[in-house]
């Protein structure tokens, strides 16, 4: 079970001294993703000012429109104050003691895999990401971004012939200049928040995603975020356009470290969906979340936000939620064509001292637009998981629909489970519907799940991964065997 | 300057007046308030808990305040209009806010219940008054702290112990005066172990000419085994504000109904805080608005589970016609410790027209494991097919949807335990969905017109 490479031995969590075996081996099966990979990284010093702004841009060979985007962003950014409303509880963050840049050291570009950094390799082969061009059969192009910048994507050749671009970020700005100017930050702009700001500031890469006219991308992309150096920020950017009638279905997978301190992610993301076209977006989030008495772990602050722009067109947003100490955010879906569609599947999980306070955001403008809002969150030990989400219809948005249901389960009668949708009708064509319950898991099912011989602990996973089915089945397949794992090892040793 | 200076400022040159026309027990807590509104604002538009009603905007014409006490003569027989047939009530006036009793209204009282003016008993029994005046109600509010600033006179209701009351008590606020006033009105309703009430409120404007603003602070305190009722509507006029907040606290094995009905009005913001403290509670929550004109309408309920085996049950609905906009806030809180707890909530919204506007913000804070918990809220229209299923049997269109909202009332309705009022609000709502409001003319009662004199 172990197989954690801990080098930064002090600052490992203490396993709790108990005699008892089972509970040993549940608090060590924590974080199975909690290792350090020994590359080269090349940091800059801590701290934030617009020299450093000027420095990132200046290491990733910029043009002036792009620094000038950063430092307009920054400048903003210092106006704003830390927003508070959120139903968490987050220590002061003093941004002046992360480091906004960290990427592992490159000597010349590689060109092939064998270039690659071996320990690099190692990594994600851990994270079971399948790097290697042979394993060219699991179907999936892979973006790798580790510290923020990307280190290598698979498939392009593949997808090339397309006509689909799917790089890195700097690579995007390299080579696609106008694509990248004409929709950077017209999803969600730099003044769009205090953190979606900062990301605007400072961010280091990403990945960037175009499916040209009526192409229906023949695999699924993936990005596997981690961040690896201790003191720093994770600060990517997303962009994915799918033009006219393209398809694209798009995962993210995070990871990261275990380590007594936290560490800020603050990441954009960033869809434009035009005519027809149809894009799936499933995120799998397990930073690492804290020990068992809430020390350490990833805040996880993310601006997510797509724009279906053309009419028909389609967004959905599937998420698991199982990582970070706290999870702040809200995966969002501008329905502005006629007739698009909207739809947003969560599980959220947390428990020990995570928090979580998340949800979407259904903005109608369109008419007979349609959006489906699925939340299921899951609380344990003395965890707090809230679903907070916005629907709005707006004056001329004929003939919307907008349906909504959020579950709580409680695990233990420390946690705290909230809901605080926000429900804006300002036109008398709508249809919307909201419903939410909050429950435990009923002895009944564990009873007769007992009977027939499961312990109390399969059978609570059992009714847990009953209960987020309906997410489940949304997720793509290889996505759904690991989530479903993960909700499993996620609610390990929280039952009494 | 805020709408909240100009009070402050009445305050503090007429203070020496307030207090002389009111009470020690009342006046004991003008300090307090007074230094909790220093540098504060009224909420406004936006503010969490305040989305769309701005309570700095209600409060900031210039009213008047009767700090004086000025008697205002008012024919109390003109609000009759709301008097309850077929149902025997005891009756008291509070005219903008001053008690009025009814000639009957002493005789016709079980042994050792108190139906009085809040600063007369306040004087007579401070004891009494001092240990249920300004407990419950949160003055970390701005708006309750400058109710409790000001207020002079209001209402204080008591049934001692085991005392069932067998009639209802109708409390009547009227507005009526030669200037815009603020009516600042205070409610203390006690009812003891074991004691059973049930209390009718109803708001009326007689004098529409002027603009009124009613600041309205209820605290109703049910003890063990006790059962109350309070059924609120408001039939004002389109001048009238009203900002009104109640904080009831219930002990063990009490039982709680509350349903407030808006059928006219300006602007109306009603706030419930209801508070679980004992075991084994029930506590059920209505309120039904219908709003057309540029009527505004926000309702926030706040029901808290701080004990074991309470049960909650919330339905609000809402017609909006016209110009109109509703919220509802609503939430329900359920602290550590307060296993078993059921609690449900449910909001129901109808758009009937295309300007109309509905905000929802149901929430639910769960601190516990074993409780079953949910809500429930939809905005929408009638159902074209049920419209259509009327039409085709030759029911005109208007007719119909008239017909359909009223049924979407009914189960709002069915909440109320008075069969009398129960019937009666039946015909107010369909009155007031044909755009009538009740009149003499439909009441039981006779009683003089003085138009007519």
């Amino acid at each position: 079970m172990k197989n954690i490479e801990d080098k930064d031995k002090n600052k490992k969590p203490v396993t709790p001294e108990k005699n008892n075996d089972i509970i040993n081996d549940v608090t060590s099966g924590e974080y199975k993703y909690g290792f350090v990979t020994d590359i080269d990284t090349d940091i800059i010093p801590q701290g934030l000012n617009e020299d450093v702004v000027r420095l990132i841009s200046q290491k990733k060979g910029e043009p002036e429109w792009l620094l000038e985007f950063r430092l307009k962003a920054y400048r903003h950014w210092l106006t704003l104050e830390v927003p508070t409303w959120a139903h968490l509880d987050i220590p002061e963050i003093d941004f002046q003691a992360i480091s906004y840049y960290a990427a592992p050291k490159k000597k010349e570009g590689p060109k092939s895999l064998d270039e690659v950094d071996p320990e690099l390799l190692d990594t994600f082969n851990k994270l079971g990401i399948p790097l290697e061009e042979q394993k060219v059969l699991s179907g999936m192009a892979v973006d790798a971004v580790m510290d923020s910048v990307s280190v290598k994507t698979t498939h392009k050749e593949k997808l090339a012939e397309l006509g689909i671009i799917f790089c890195s970020f700097s690579e995007a700005v390299r080579d696609y200049p106008d694509l990248v100017k004409r929709y950077l930050g017209s999803v969600v702009s730099y003044r769009d928040n205090f953190y979606a700001a900062l990301n605007s500031a400072v961010f280091s890469d990403g990945s960037f995603v175009y499916i040209p006219k009526g192409v229906r991308c023949p695999m699924e992309l993936s990005t596997y975020f981690r961040i690896n150096a201790a003191g720093t920020g994770q600060f990517e950017r997303t962009l994915i356009v799918a033009d006219d009638d393209a398809y694209v279905s798009y995962l993210e997978g995070c990871t990261a470290p275990m380590r007594d301190e936290n560490q800020l992610h603050a990441a954009i993301v960033e869809i434009i969906v035009e005519d027809r076209a149809e894009v799936k977006y499933s995120t799998v989030q397990n930073w690492y979340a804290g020990d068992k008495d809430g020390r350490g772990g990833v805040y996880n602050f993310v601006t997510k936000r797509g724009l279906c722009r053309g009419d028909n067109s389609k967004l959905s947003w599937t998420q698991v939620e199982t990582g970070s100490a706290i999870t702040w955010k809200y995966p969002s879906c501008v329905l502005a064509g006629d007739g698009a569609v909207g739809e947003f599947y969560s599980v959220a999980v947390t428990n020990n001292r995570q928090q979580a306070d998340t949800g979407t955001k259904m903005i109608h403008t369109g008419r007979n637009t349609r959006s489906t809002i699925v939340s299921k969150g899951i609380s344990a030990g003395h965890s707090q998981n809230s679903y907070r989400g916005l629907v709005k219809v707006a004056p001329n948005a004929d003939g919307c629909r907008n349906y909504t249901q959020c579950d709580s389960l409680l695990l233990g009668s420390h946690c705290g489970a909230h809901t605080f949708p926000y429900i804006d009708v300002l036109n008398d064509t709508a249809v919307v519907e909201h419903e939410a319950t909050t429950s435990k898991i009923s002895e009944d099912q564990i009873f007769y799940c007992n009977q027939r011989g499961i312990p109390t602990e399969d059978a609570v996973a059992l009714i847990v991964n009953g209960y987020a089915k309906e997410v489940m089945n949304k997720l793509p397949m290889e996505f759904a065997v690991e989530a479903q794992k993960l909700l499993q090892i996620t609610l390990e040793g929280s039952v009494g | 300057m805020s709408a909240l200076s100009q009070y402050i400022e009445i305050f503090d040159s007429h203070r020496a007046t307030i207090e002389a026309k009111s009470a020690e027990v009342m006046n004991l807590c003008r300090q307090d308030a007074r230094n909790r509104l220093e540098g504060k604002r009224l909420p406004q538009k936006g503010t969490e808990g305040y989305e769309k009603t701005s309570i700095e905007d209600m409060f900031a014409p210039d009213f008047g305040v009767n700090i004086n006490r000025v008697n205002i003569p008012v024919d109390v027989s003109l609000s009759f209009k709301c008097d309850v047939p077929n149902m025997s009530t005891i009756m008291a006036f509070v005219v903008n806010d001053s008690f009025v009793p009814s000639s009957t209204l002493h005789n016709k009282m079980p042994q050792g219940v108190i139906i009085d003016s809040l600063a007369k008993v306040a004087t007579e029994n401070p004891q009494l008054v001092s240990r249920y005046y300004n407990q419950l109600a949160d003055n970390d509010n701005e708006a309750v702290a400058l109710n409790t600033m000001l207020a002079q006179d209001g209402v204080m209701i008591y049934v001692p112990r085991g005392v069932v009351m067998e009639r209802p008590i109708q409390l009547v606020n009227i507005f009526n005066s030669a200037a815009p006033l603020m009516g600042v009105r205070r409610l203390v309703i006690v009812v003891e172990e074991g004691a059973k009430a049930q209390l009718l409120i109803c708001d009326h404007t007689q004098n529409s000419e002027y603009r009124y603003l009613s600041s309205q602070v209820i605290e109703a305190f049910v003890g063990q085994n006790a059962s109350l009722d309070i059924y609120d509507i408001e039939e004002s006029s389109d001048t009238t504000s009203r900002y009104s907040q109640l904080y009831a606290r219930q002990e063990r094995d009490s039982q709680l109904i509350v349903n407030g009905v808006t059928l006219t009005g300006g602007v109306t913001r009603n706030d419930y805080h209801i508070e679980l403290v004992g075991d084994n509670c029930t506590s059920t929550l209505g309120g039904m608005a219908i709003g057309s004109g540029h009527q505004h309408i926000d309702n926030n309920s706040d029901v808290r589970h701080l004990s074991a085996h309470c049960n909650s049950n919330q339905l609000f609905k809402c017609v909006l016609d016209e110009e109109s906009t509703g919220a509802f806030e609503g939430a329900i809180y359920v602290a550590p410790g307060a296993q078993f707890t059921e609690a449900y909530q449910s909001n129901r919204n109808l758009l009937a027209s295309k300007s109309a506007r509905m905000h929802t913000k149901p929430q639910l804070e769960i601190y516990n494991d074993d409780v079953k918990c949910s809500h429930g809220a939809t905005t929408g229209q009638l159902d074209a097919d049920a419209l259509f299923y009327m039409r085709s049997r030759g029911i005109p269109e208007q007719e119909a949807r008239t017909m359909l909202m009223q049924a979407f009332m009914v189960d709002v309705i069915d909440m109320v335990k008075m069969e009398g009022l129960r019937d009666r609000l039946r015909h107010l709502v369909e009155k007031r969905f044909y755009g009538q409001q009740a009149s003499c003319a439909d009441c039981g009662v006779t009683c003089r017109d003085p138009k007519k004199d």
